[in-house]
Order: C-alpha cells, then structure tokens, then sequence
C-alpha cells in the first residue's frame, strides 16, 4: 500500500533540487491548517488523562448505549463506558504507533536508497531486486500475515511496517540521488577528493532528503490507517486498551439501533488523516524552488 | 524488439521475484516463537499430532532441506493441509478465489467510472476551480479507512435509504452479483480512486502539454475533440498502468473488504484463518496474492506494450 502510494507520489511530484525550508510557511494555508489540525488532535491525545472526563475502561452497565448528552457528550457503549473519554485514549495510542512507525522505515529506506544510488551495481541489483520481492505482496497481506506468525503487541506492528515500509523510501531515495550525484555539486565534492561517505551525508542527503520528509506525511496516514485496521480485524491493539479500529468494529454489532458508535471513530482518523495530508501538501509546497 | 520476444523477455524477468516470493513465504514460519507445530495446535495437542505436523512440514530436517521439499510441493500445487478444516489448503484457495476476482474486477471497474471523468474535469484546465475541488478528493480520500467506508455505505443504502442493496452475501447469477456486490465493489472503488485521480491528473496534464496536442489546436480541431481522441488515448494507457502498479493496494483493500460485507473470498478465509491458527491456509493465500499481484505486473506490462509499442525498445 505504502509502496502504491510512493509510487503515485513519486510521479505527481517532480523531482528537481530543492533549497531550504523558506521563512514563508505561514503563508502556506495547507501547511498552516494541517498543523492546527494536527496540533489540536496531538493535545487532545497529549492531555487524554487531565481532560477525559471518566476512565475510558470504567463500565457502567445501568447506562449501556446512551445517547450523547451532557453527561457523556458521545454517549456510551455496549458496555456503558464513556465514548468521549474512549475517544481519547484510542487517539493515544494510534496516534503514538503511527507516528514511531514510521521512524524505522524511513531511516533504513533511505540509507539503502542512498547506497543503492550512490555506488550501484552488485547493491544496488541486490536492493532492487530485494525490493520487488516485498512489493509483490500486497501490504495489507503481508503486514497481517507477519502479525500472525509474530503474534500481536506493538512491537510486533512496528516490525511488520519496517520489514514492509522500508521499500517506499529506497525508490524515492535512490531515484533523487541517481540525479543529485550527476550535479555539478556531487562532481566537485568528488573532484575535491572527499570521501564517498561524507558526500553522501553532508551534500547528497541533505539534499535529497526533504522528498522522502513529504512522503513520511502520507505514510503516517497510511500507518494510522494500517494500525486502526488491525484494530478492527482483532489482530491490533489489544483490548481494554481504546483504538479507534477496535471501536468501530465494536460499533458495527449495533449500527442499526446507535449509528453513531462506530461513524465517530472514522470521522476522527478521516480528521487526522486529512490533517497530515494538508501538512505534507504544504511542505511539498515550501520546499520547492523558487 | 518484437511482443513474443518482450513477453519471454519480462517472464525471465520475473523468476527472481518468484523465487525471493517463496522463500519469503517458505520463512514465515520460522518467524513463529518457539516450536511452530506446538504454537499452530494449542497447548493442549497430543505429543502425536505435533510430531505428526513436524514430520509434515519437515521441520526436523535442514533448512535447505525444507525449501526443496517446500518447492517440490508447491509445484504440484500442494499447499498444504489446513489444520482445521483437514482438506488442502488449495481446494480452500480455489473455491473461495472468484469472489475476490469479482470484487477486484468490479471494483476497479467502478474506480474507473468515478476517477477518468474526475481527472479529465481537472486537466482540462489547469488551477482553475475545478481543478481545485477535484485536486481536494485525494487529500481527504486517502486517510479513508476502507472497511469504516464499508460500514457507512452498509448504513446508508443497506439499512436505510429503502435499503437499496443487499447488507452481505454474494448473490446467484450474473445480475445477483453486479447487485449484491456493488457496495463492496463501491468501497474498493473509493479506496483506490484517490490515488488514480491524483496519477491520471498529472499524466493527463502531462500528455495535453506536449507538442502532438498542440499541433492538433493548431490545426483548428475543437477543445473537445483534442480532450476526447487524441489526450484520452494516451490517458488509458497512464489509467492501465497506474491501475496495475496499484493492484497489491487493491487486492490488500479487498481483504478487509470482504470482512466487513460478510463476503465468502479468500481474505476472508485468511482472517478467519488467522484466527483458527491454521497456519497452511494463511501461507496459501499470502503466496497466491504474492503471484497475482507478479502475474498482474506482467499482465500491465504486456497490455501497455500493445497500447504503446515505444515502452519495447526501451
């Protein structure tokens, strides 16, 4: 899935050399309203425990599927828990794992893309061919099935996404540094005699690094959605813990008589999904040249 | 280079990953803590039954051991006993195999239909309003989680709305499929749509920039007929091959698809599999989608040859 999405945007952006993080970023509005977005739901998820206003695995089973109301402003659940506090517990926890998922991925994508493009030949074949291996399996497949052999816990889910996502950063890596190193930069700082690995680090990636940053915003949402998917399926985020998946799927079993139960947690990762596209959109924006 | 060259050509091509895909697969169950056997049958199997599986899946032999036998069955296309149900793993694949071929197909029919017209609306003219609202369509589709999109059809034109289409099932007949799959067909459709809306926009603004469009406003051909004969050609091929660089996207959405909409195809059988700990089936179906998802590469690769003989000579 990931991979898919790399590869969309790959071709919707162009790849030319980029300069710095302009002082214009205000007056981006997609960067400015992903950030408001982002930032509202990051210190909801952040101060879960001061503003929730009950324990979200508390039951109340004299009060199971309430309607919203001043009491409980989402109303409650199958089991009478607070669907508002739930809300934020699961944004907590989903939000955390999207966000550390990525980290994996994107460091060990871009090392082997860079070698991969830097020196090329026998690594870059091994790579590559590496790479179209994992791309074969459908995301959604493989991640579910290393879920299963792995068993489930969050360590496991980081795994999966690493041993999967790694290849999205790879190709957008090794495609902008098989540009970057016929630059007349690169060429100097070889003519200058500087070591293959120093001008990988201080003047290719420096350079190159700012595309796989705007695709990390679309991973994230892919990563959340990965996350509250499993949730869904039972094989995420293991109850009593909230998730924004396992809620949903709980909501489905009572659709027809409290609708809401399970519109609420989409709408949220819909929400935050949005916000981070506007971010990455916009980064996409400030980092172009001029 | 002529086709039958370049198709013997892609097919050599794709033994490596064929390959590197079964030894992936053939490891998976290494990846399982502790003793596999024991972990698959539950605390409570009999010493016999996991010696019984051990000897199976020759976990006591050599690693390469393992492989070659693994090979050896897989090419008579032996995947395996399901531990549950104790029939092959592949009569279970193939039963359950044309529903998901349904749903892929009908669903990517569907993606069509919404994303071709939508991207041409904002090609035609570049930064414009609608451009504009269509270039939104991506950035809020794509943080859609397809089965909660699947659960709002199912309450929108399923339980409410004079309950249009059936809740689940896959139907009888031709027409019993094209109606009782078209909500699962439509989530499929809304989950792919955003990335080929984003893709044939750029192809499509791409194509109408270059220099055979301008020669055909030149000539005096009206917008319409530019747009329609001579961009729109260019635009099924970008369609043919953004849909098939997709398709592991696709085939991963039909999987919890399927869940949500009680559908009796193989993601399901997998989740249900998973659940069972009936380890064979699940390896089965993740080496099926692997081979499809490689078969489908070739199939676009093929088709967009025919469709533009140039990508041969490359």
């Amino acid at each position: 899935m990931s991979v898919a999405a790399a590869d969309a945007f790959v071709e919707a952006e162009i790849a030319e050399p980029r300069h710095g993080f302009r002082t214009r970023w205000y007056r981006t509005p997609a960067f400015v309203a992903g950030c408001v977005i982002v930032g509202t739901i990051l210190a909801l998820a952040i101060l879960a425990p001061v503003i929730a206003p009950y324990d979200p695995n508390k039951q109340d089973l004299q009060n199971i599927l309430a309607d919203p109301s001043s009491k409980h402003w989402l109303g409650t659940d199958q089991l009478g828990r607070d669907v508002w506090s739930r809300m934020l517990y699961a944004a907590r926890i989903d939000l955390r794992v999207g966000f550390l998922a990525v980290f994996l991925p994107f460091v060990i994508g871009t090392t082997l893309g860079a070698i991969s493009g830097y020196y090329g030949r026998f690594g870059d074949t091994i790579i590559s061919r590496l790479a179209e291996v994992v791309v074969a399996f459908p995301f959604f497949v493989l991640v579910i099935a290393m879920v299963f052999v792995l068993g489930p816990g969050t360590r496991n889910i980081y795994l999966a996404i690493t041993v999967v996502g790694w290849v999205s950063y790879m190709r957008i890596i090794r495609g902008e540094v098989l540009v970057a190193k016929r630059q007349e930069y690169t060429l100097a700082a070889q003519a200058a005699g500087l070591s293959n690995a120093r001008i990988i680090v201080r003047h290719l990636l420096p350079n190159v690094i700012t595309q796989a940053i705007v695709f990390a915003m679309s991973d994230i949402v892919l990563d959340i959605l990965l996350i509250v998917t499993l949730g869904y399926l039972g094989l995420g985020i293991q109850p009593p813990t909230p998730d924004w998946g396992a809620m949903i799927a709980e909501g489905q079993t009572f659709i027809t008589v409290k609708w809401q139960l399970s519109t609420i947690p989409g709408v949220a990762v819909v929400i935050t999904g949005l916000g981070l596209s506007l971010i990455g959109d916009g980064l996409a924006d400030l980092l172009r040249p001029e | 280079m002529d086709l039958p060259a370049y198709v013997a050509r892609r097919l050599l091509q794709m033994v490596p990953v064929v390959l590197g895909v079964t030894i992936l697969v053939f490891f998976m169950i290494h990846l399982v803590p502790g003793d596999p056997a024991r972990t698959m049958l539950g605390t409570h199997a009999s010493p016999e039954r996991i010696a019984l599986l051990h000897k199976e899946w020759g976990l006591d032999e050599s690693l390469p051991a393992q492989y070659v036998k693994f090979m050896q069955r897989l090419v008579h296309g032996d995947l395996g006993n399901s531990l549950f149900y104790r029939v092959p793993a592949r009569e279970l694949i193939v039963d359950r195999l044309p529903v998901t071929l349904w749903l892929i197909g009908y669903g990517t029919g569907l993606s069509i239909l919404i994303a071709l017209p939508l991207a041409a609306i904002a090609a035609s003219k570049r930064d414009a309003a609608r451009d504009q609202v269509v270039r939104v369509v991506p950035l809020i589709g794509l943080g859609f989680p397809s089965f909660w999109v699947g659960i709002m059809l199912l309450l929108a034109f399923g339980l409410n709305m004079g309950r249009l289409f059936p809740v689940g099932g896959y139907g009888e007949g031709f027409t019993g499929h094209l109606r009782s799959m078209f909500l699962p067909a439509l989530t499929v459709a809304i989950a792919i749509s955003p990335i080929l809306i984003r893709s044939l926009r750029a192809s499509l603004l791409n194509v109408l920039e270059s220099d055979y469009i301008t020669t055909a406003r030149a000539k005096g051909l009206p917008e319409r007929r530019v747009l329609v004969r001579h961009a729109m050609r260019n635009a099924v091929i970008s369609t043919v091959t953004i849909l098939g660089v997709n398709i592991g996207y696709l085939v991963g959405g039909t999987l919890v698809i399927e869940q949500v909409f009680a559908l009796p195809g193989v993601g399901q059988l997998m989740i249900n599999s998973i659940f069972q700990r009936d380890f064979p089936v699940v390896q089965g179906v993740t080496l099926v989608f692997a081979i499809l998802v490689v078969l489908v590469y070739l199939i676009t690769d093929v088709v967009h040859s025919l469709l533009d003989p140039r990508v041969r000579f490359e």
